[in-house]
């Protein structure tokens, strides 16, 4: 919330630096977000810079754990983004980032399940069919 | 409102970190201090979201492991001929940067609304929602392209008979909702159009009174939709 300024007319620090505390926010009751719309085009022009890297990585054709190493990171990092800067969870009391981000991350669990599964069900295939479907 | 209130009147500033995290959940009261309720329900909707998509992608990731067939390659599959010669991958391409773009102008779009800029609130949502129909257009484009190729729910020329049902479940679902997405932006930006927002006019389906945050809110329904087709277009174009 160190950016988040009080709504008004005028009020939208175009000059407000990062470590802005506004304490003007308290006396409203809606903290909005406002930020320089420099920030917005900062963050654009990386989302358009790391959507480049991940598709040159398809272009040239890398392949094994290089490939999805840098598919993974520049995933992760576009995401992160847009996350972050374009939904304004940055700003955000902790209490919401983490209701809303940890849920997501537990489905990691169910991926790890889900690979056991697959590969279980790769191996009844191939012991029980064979070369058929 | 980053302060509470005490029994006696008095404010104290509220803590931060893991104390505040606590402190907000324990409060009995509302856990979402500094946020409207309009907010919060949308965020909980997109955790929702989060997981239908979670659900496709783990579920074309366990057919993807447990075929035996080869899968059909994407960067050839999604391969365009521009010129006389095959380039891997150009119109997912095209359509990421076109959603990027896409969620770029709708992020100024909700900074011009909190600075109450009407006109230019309601331009860029408008050409955010151009961009979105784009997109879609796009997208049917590739679709035909890959029926009139053979592709089908229970089968495809190149290899495992999953890659047609995974790819028309994910995308088209992905695409569904930015269909949702572009309408419910043009629904938006009139509103802004009109001033509602200005003039406390009430929406003719809730009789409520709408803010400037109903666009943050519109915003974050469209940068989800952008959050989803950057996995998507990791884990199954790219992969």
């Amino acid at each position: 919330m160190a950016e988040a300024t009080a709504n008004g007319l005028g009020q939208h620090a175009l000059h407000a630096g990062h470590a802005h505390e506004a304490p003007a926010a308290a006396a409203h009751a809606d903290v909005h977000q406002e930020h320089p719309i420099k920030l917005y085009l900062v963050v654009w022009a990386w989302l358009f810079i790391l959507s480049t890297c991940s598709y040159l990585v398809d272009y040239f054709g890398l392949h094994g754990y290089l490939r999805w190493s840098l598919i993974l990171i520049f995933m992760i990092l576009k995401a992160g983004l847009i996350v972050a800067v374009f939904m304004h969870m940055a700003w955000e009391r902790l209490a919401l980032a983490y209701a809303i981000i940890l849920p997501p991350i537990l489905v990691l669990v169910f991926v790890t399940m889900m690979i056991f599964e697959a590969d279980y069900t790769l191996f009844t295939r191939l012991a029980f069919f064979g070369s058929g479907p | 409102m980053a302060e509470t209130l005490t029994h006696i009147g008095q404010t104290e500033p509220r803590p931060t970190g893991w104390e505040g995290i606590a402190a907000d959940w324990s409060s009995d009261q509302r856990a979402f201090k500094n946020v409207s309720w309009g907010k919060a329900m949308m965020w909980i909707f997109l955790l929702s979201d989060t997981f239908i998509f979670g659900c496709f992608l783990l579920s074309y990731m366990t057919a993807r492991i447990s075929t035996r067939v080869p899968w059909p390659n994407p960067s050839e599959v999604f391969a365009l001929r521009i010129g006389g010669s095959d380039i891997p991958l150009i119109l997912i391409a095209i359509m990421t940067f076109v959603l990027i773009s896409s969620s770029g102008t709708m992020a100024m779009a909700v900074n011009f609304g909190y600075r109450r800029d009407r006109r230019k609130t309601a331009i860029l949502m408008l050409l955010t929602a151009a961009l979105g129909a784009t997109f879609v257009g796009m997208q049917a484009f590739e679709w035909t392209k890959l029926i009139t190729e053979g592709v089908r729910p229970w089968g495809n020329p190149w290899g495992a008979a999953q890659f047609g049902s995974s790819f028309f479940m994910i995308t088209g679902f992905h695409g569904t909702h930015v269909t949702i997405g572009v309408i419910f932006l043009i629904i938006v930006a009139r509103k802004v159009w009109r001033g509602d927002f200005d003039t406390g006019r009430r929406g003719f389906f809730t009789s409520r009174t709408g803010r400037y945050e109903n666009v943050e809110i519109m915003g974050l329904y469209w940068h989800f939709v952008d959050l989803v087709w950057v996995f998507i277009f990791a884990f199954f174009y790219l992969w």
